[in-house]
């Protein structure tokens, strides 16, 4: 019998259990890398050499080349992970976050500012909210960090 | 003997950590945050704990991948503030009770909940912004703390009929401690909030009232809600919630006590990504 997964239909969201851990383990673990101040050098200096040193699929290291958030949790990118990445570029959470919704920093602020994303249309993949797949992006963001 | 005299629950969001360490306390955005907060700290002085009992996760920092504990309790000495990128926020080092936490360990372990003992882990935000917020800047912490570190990184997290059973064996322990310590069991992490994916942003202000209304008056009941209820209604991230059930767990009434006195409740959106809550309760 398979894993029991009630959480496969939440939209915009993917939940970052032990089949996404074992796709993401190296990418993860080269994120955790960048915790040392030598490796975050390293990488700024030449980020094809230093994504190389890692049994990384290439997907993967496309992804954090571009910078695609989304791109890189779907290849299995935990989130405090990938926040390694944005604290070595200088990025702050809040622009990590908003950069997966396709708004620019100051459409996502403003949407923090007036309450945060409402949940209505947004628990349940086929409800009409601007979490789901076919109202993407919601704003005038490249997407990337 | 020992005893718990409250538990207090706060959020612990790193911004809330940089607005401090920056200075920016009194800006308007932040001054709405902070001044939840001043109560906290001013109850915090006049009733002053020996040890706090810290609940928190660690964010990717002590613990990558390679070992993913459920439940870690830290039983050193003492335990440094980690560098999460920016460099380690300047506060002070975190001192531990290492008699206390062994005795605690021992007396779960009996009590059949399967702990790790860690003796050397850095802290990160998910522990420091919640002394930060009740402290305030302070050249060092004025009590002991225990860290207690629980895996939300990987899912399944512990489920919230776990961690509030957990905080009744908790409390057990605590009281079998032949020292007359007042200890007070803190729950942090939350409210609701999503740092992932395009319903990143994700706040759910109704959904958290109701947590702090059961959390205070039925927390037996509340924590029988899967975690599919936390990810649905209160975001991805939001599942940290589950941490302070463990705190609520350890209360007198949990053990047939009575009621606690709620001393303060504040909550506010947003810091940053994430809906800010704080509860105190008294025993």
């Amino acid at each position: 019998m398979a894993l029991h997964k009630p959480y496969a239909d939440v939209p915009g969201t993917t939940i970052f259990d032990a089949e996404q851990s074992r796709k993401g383990y190296w990418l993860n673990q080269f994120c955790m890398s960048l915790m040392k101040a030598d490796n975050r050098a390293r990488f700024k200096a030449d980020e094809r050499t230093y994504l190389d040193e890692w049994p990384m699929s290439e997907e993967q290291k496309q992804a954090v080349l571009t910078r695609d958030l989304n791109r890189c949790i779907a290849a299995g990118g935990n989130i405090y992970f990938l926040a390694k990445i944005g604290a070595t570029d200088g990025k702050s959470f809040q622009q990590m976050a908003g950069s997966m919704t396709g708004m620019t920093e100051e459409e996502y602020r403003d949407m923090m500012v007036r309450g945060g994303r409402s949940v209505e249309g947004n628990r349940v993949i086929g409800e009409g909210g601007d979490a789901q797949a076919h109202r993407q992006p919601q704003g005038h963001g490249k997407g990337m960090l | 003997m020992a005893r718990i005299t409250a538990s207090v629950y706060t959020s612990h969001v790193p911004a809330i950590g940089a607005a401090l360490d920056l200075g920016k306390t009194q800006e308007p955005y932040w001054q709405k945050v902070f001044s939840g907060y001043e109560f906290g700290k001013r109850w915090m002085r006049e009733h002053r704990p020996d040890v706090v009992f810290l609940v928190y996760n660690d964010h990717a920092t002590s613990f990558s991948l390679e070992i993913i504990p459920t439940f870690a309790i830290g039983t050193a000495a003492e335990f440094a503030v980690a560098d999460e990128g920016w460099g380690p926020r300047p506060v002070p080092k975190v001192i531990g009770h290492p008699e206390l936490a062994s005795h605690i360990a021992q007396s779960v372990i009996q009590d059949d909940f399967d702990l790790t003992i860690v003796n050397k882990m850095d802290v990160d935000h998910g522990l420091t912004v919640p002394l930060s917020l009740l402290f305030g800047q302070t050249d060092a912490w004025p009590c002991q703390v225990i860290p207690f570190a629980v895996n939300v990184v990987q899912y399944p997290v512990p489920s919230g009929r776990r961690c509030f059973a957990l905080g009744q064996s908790i409390r057990k322990a605590i009281e079998s401690y032949d020292e007359p310590l007042k200890v007070q069991v803190w729950g942090t992490g939350g409210m609701s909030h999503q740092l992932q994916g395009p319903r990143a942003g994700l706040i759910n202000k109704d959904w958290d009232n109701r947590f702090l209304d059961r959390l205070i008056a039925d927390p037996a009941a509340l924590a029988q809600v899967p975690h599919i209820e936390y990810v649905r209604e209160a975001g991805s991230e939001g599942i940290e919630l589950v941490m302070w059930l463990i705190a609520r767990g350890a209360m007198s009434d949990m053990a047939g006590g009575a009621p606690p006195k709620v001393a303060h409740r504040f909550y506010h959106v947003p810091a940053s990504n994430t809906a800010v809550g704080h509860l105190i309760l008294e025993n």
